[in-house]
């Protein structure tokens, strides 16, 4: 009986997965739907797709040893001919609502074009490939830098619940406001004062040039590219992440089954462990996904001050020799990434929550 | 109202407020950002802003490129302020101008001759000469003779026709000047020198071994002279000379790269800021809370449509998409401030906002209203969203450094406005420009400072007023 139940149980929480996935994939295909939109107002969409087609039809047609008799002038014209002919074939006189599935179909299946002036390290014009190579850059150090945000809140935060009232506890609200700068702000006074002023980290990068090849070396030489980046991140979130936090452990801690737990002598550890951080924890997990979703948005920034080869460094690139489909597909890839941390955040959500998992019996 | 303790108006407010630190800190740096603001605003006017900051190089030709601040010399460095000598002006100091005409013709022989004390610990950034000239056919011919303190010679600079009435001649470019200065220092030293120092610093280096580098090269202080020997041709011909020594140091904020007054930036970045920052925070938490009122309180479709919309919100990558917009359509500030307004009215706000007005939603006197008949629309907006909307305010306040820095981001990563001078646009500028690299910290930390002032003013302010309307957080 009990196996039946527990199956009945994975059955329930199979079937909300299911659900969420298929609710968040829906804002996903919003989200690239309105790229596609805003992308092509200004006919962008539709010049790169033309541009890429003229460029293909030119090339098989010069490459075609069948025309090497013909004048340029000839060629060209056959260009032009076969340009116009696909471009009806391809359905271009068609009205845009009907295009705009198409590319949307494309998009969502990650079918992003090629670049129009930039190319990836290892040379691809494909704005997928010149993606993928910048995404771990951006993952690793956004991670990395929430992961020690979240860890020292966290800890910092039950230490000032535990003291509170105390000089620190009114030190650490007295800073909070601190944290309205951004991390890429502060990102700049840290290299004025450690890589201008200092000469002891480096101004950006991820690895020195020359790059030492020894893989330990080559470990050691990105953790020091990545010492600015982090820390500018760990100031920004200091004092308002361990004040939020701290308060959020006060408000658990005033609990009647804290105090009950505390009349019956239980140590105060335990006490932390079980009846404080236990049910803090949906909400802290919460917490962490918000800061991660927030962190892929202030990479694009961050990147391009310290000079961190990730999607941000890309898009300001992008931006600058205005390559198009590479914005576009950055945008793409910033609406899965979200949609990916919201889906992850279900998962974990309906593990740890005991509401939701009752749900599913 | 009565000055007891309940008294929630304006000067009770203002009075809670001075009682708290973080207050008073908020309120003078926003005071000071507002008198800025007016100042900005009088003093140089908007059009004239914009003028000023797009003149390029044409307004801004006497100064010297990527100057300091000038209270930098406070600081115990002596660098050169920018000197300007020009020999149209009548008797101006410094100047000695002889014409003598040549018997029997329309020729006259002219002198012209500076003199200017140079005093500097450090070299002068570039010397240029700008002429304005009278002549018919036949252009003036020139010879420039430099001498430096305490020598008795002069050093022939350059034989020079002019190219036009108001040529400008830019001595430090100068291939020939550079050729005879490299002549000049090897009869000088007897040897060639390790490397050919720069025509502004070898105008004025100390003649010694110490020309070999550009570190170990120093400015000879003194009297200088510089002397136009001219030939002018035909009736009522004329030659005079303006003669620009640039230095290092430059108003109150120093230049930038093009030359350009960065006074005029960060005074002016002032009030598009908070123009920028308040009316940002204020449209998109009001129209949040119009929003989650009516969310909330007709509750049903309505109610779930505005919640989907909230839902789609948080998973749309809003900075993407606002830099993709921006990218494409090249918008100017205020159309951009638009369609963040735009990305942001189904934010996070709308839900909290919600949750509370299903709580007062309750409450007798709504009943009350809804049994005497009145419109929901009365109900919405007389009362309900009243009785919200101070526990919104320092969120509110807090809110607009955000924005702020929003648009400060988009101008860094080359999305600002067209136009405008702003913070973010500067410091966009400076790092493009390597000024880290260069040394070159005024650059960046005049506007970065600016941001961080108007940051802390609003944050603390908005801190403090929390404190004071939403009592609760004082007890945990």
């Amino acid at each position: 009986m009990v196996s039946s139940e527990s199956d009945l149980a994975v059955k329930g929480f199979i079937k909300f997965i299911i659900k969420r996935a298929i609710s968040i994939y829906i804002i996903v295909i919003i989200a690239a739907y309105l790229t596609v939109v805003i992308a092509n107002m200004g006919g962008y969409l539709d010049n790169i797709i033309k541009g890429e087609l003229y460029v293909s039809i030119s090339m098989e047609i010069r490459n075609n040893p069948v025309y090497d008799g013909y004048s340029p002038e000839e060629i060209d014209k056959l260009v032009e001919e076969r340009f116009q002919l696909e471009v009806k074939r391809l359905g271009y006189d068609t009205p845009f609502v009907i295009r705009s599935i198409v590319y949307l179909k494309n998009a969502l299946t990650l079918d992003l074009g090629r670049a129009q002036f930039l190319s990836s390290d290892s040379g691809s014009r494909y704005v997928r490939n010149i993606i993928l190579e910048r995404l771990p850059q951006t993952v690793m150090l956004f991670t990395t830098a929430t992961l020690i945000n979240f860890v020292i809140n966290i800890g910092i935060g039950l230490y000032l619940s535990r003291h509170y009232g105390s000089k620190l506890d009114k030190l650490f609200i007295a800073l909070s406001p601190t944290s309205v700068i951004p991390g890429w702000f502060y990102g700049i006074f840290l290299i004025i004062i450690f890589a201008s002023y200092l000469h002891v980290l480096p101004y950006g990068g991820i690895l020195s040039v020359p790059a030492p090849t020894e893989p330990i070396p080559r470990f050691l030489d990105m953790l020091r590219h990545m010492v600015l980046p982090l820390s500018s991140w760990i100031i920004s979130n200091f004092f308002l992440g361990c004040y939020q936090n701290r308060t959020f452990f006060l408000i658990f801690s005033t609990e009647d089954y804290v105090e009950v737990a505390r009349a019956k002598g239980v140590p105060p550890r335990q006490i932390e462990r079980n009846y404080i951080l236990r049910p803090a924890l949906p909400p802290i997990i919460t917490m962490l996904a918000l800061s991660l979703i927030n962190s892929w948005g202030g990479a694009i920034i961050t990147e391009s001050v310290f000079n961190w080869k990730g999607l941000g460094l890309l898009t300001r690139s992008a931006i600058s020799i205005f390559d198009s489909p590479v914005l576009i597909g950055i945008t793409i890839i910033y609406a899965y990434l979200l949609a990916l941390t919201v889906l992850i955040l279900d998962i974990l959500y309906s593990i740890i929550d005991p509401r939701i998992k009752a749900k599913f019996d | 109202m009565g000055s007891s303790g309940g008294d929630y108006g304006l000067k009770g407010t203002l009075r809670e407020l001075f009682s708290y630190k973080s207050g008073i800190f908020g309120l003078v740096f926003l005071l000071l950002l507002i008198f800025i603001s007016i100042y900005a605003v009088f003093t140089i006017p908007y059009s004239e802003a914009i003028a000023l900051w797009r003149g390029q190089e044409g307004v801004y030709l006497e100064n010297p490129r990527n100057a300091q601040p000038s209270w930098i010399t406070y600081f115990g460095n002596n660098l050169p302020k920018t000197i300007k000598i020009d020999s149209s002006v009548e008797n101006a100091e410094g100047i000695t101008k002889i014409v003598t005409q040549v018997p029997g013709s329309d020729i006259k022989l002219m002198k012209i001759k500076y003199s200017f004390e140079y005093d500097y610990d450090a070299f002068p950034s570039e010397f240029n000469i700008f002429f304005s000239a009278e002549f018919n056919e036949s252009a003036p011919l020139l010879k420039i003779y430099w001498k430096k303190p305490g020598n008795t010679t002069q050093i022939k600079l350059l034989d020079y026709i002019l190219k036009s009435k108001n040529d400008k001649l830019y001595l430090s470019r100068n291939q020939k000047v550079s050729e005879k200065l490299l002549q000049h220092t090897i009869d000088v030293l007897g040897t060639h020198p390790a490397i050919i120092l720069p025509v502004e610093m070898s105008l004025f280096a100390v003649e010694d071994e110490t020309m070999n580098s550009t570190t170990t090269a120093e400015p000879l202080k003194g009297i200088y002279e510089m002397t136009i020997e001219g030939t002018v041709f035909g009736e009522g011909s004329d030659v005079d000379g303006r003669l620009i020594v640039y230095g290092k140091i430059h108003g109150l904020a120093g230049t930038d790269h093009l030359r350009r007054d960065l006074t005029v930036a960060i005074l002016w970045g002032t009030p598009i800021a908070l123009a920028f920052g308040l009316t940002a925070s204020l449209t998109i938490s009001l129209l949040q809370l119009v929003l989650a009122t009516v969310s909330g309180y007709y509750g049903g479709r309505v109610d779930s449509l505005i919640q989907r919309f909230t839902e789609i919100y948080m998973i749309l990558p809003f900075l993407p998409i606002l830099i993709m917009i921006a990218a494409f359509y090249k918008f100017n500030i205020w159309i951009l401030l638009i369609v963040i307004i735009i990305l942001s009215v189904f934010g996070g706000g709308v839900k909290s906002s919600r949750a509370l007005v299903m709580q007062i939603k309750e409450y007798q006197y709504i009943e009350a209203a809804k049994a005497y008949g009145a419109s929901s629309k009365r109900i919405i907006f007389l009362y309900i969203i009243p009785k919200i909307l101070p526990p919104i305010v320092p969120g509110l306040i807090g809110s607009v450094p955000g924005y702020v820095f929003l648009e400060a981001a988009l101008a860094f990563l080359g999305l600002g406005d067209p136009k405008l001078p702003t913070w973010g646009k500067v410091i966009n500028d400076s790092f493009s420009e390597g000024a880290l690299y260069k040394g070159l910290h005024y650059w960046v930390l005049e506007p970065a400072l600016m941001l961080v002032l108007t940051a802390f003013a609003f944050s603390f302010l908005g801190f403090a007023l929390d404190k004071i309307v939403n009592p609760k957080l004082k007890e945990v």
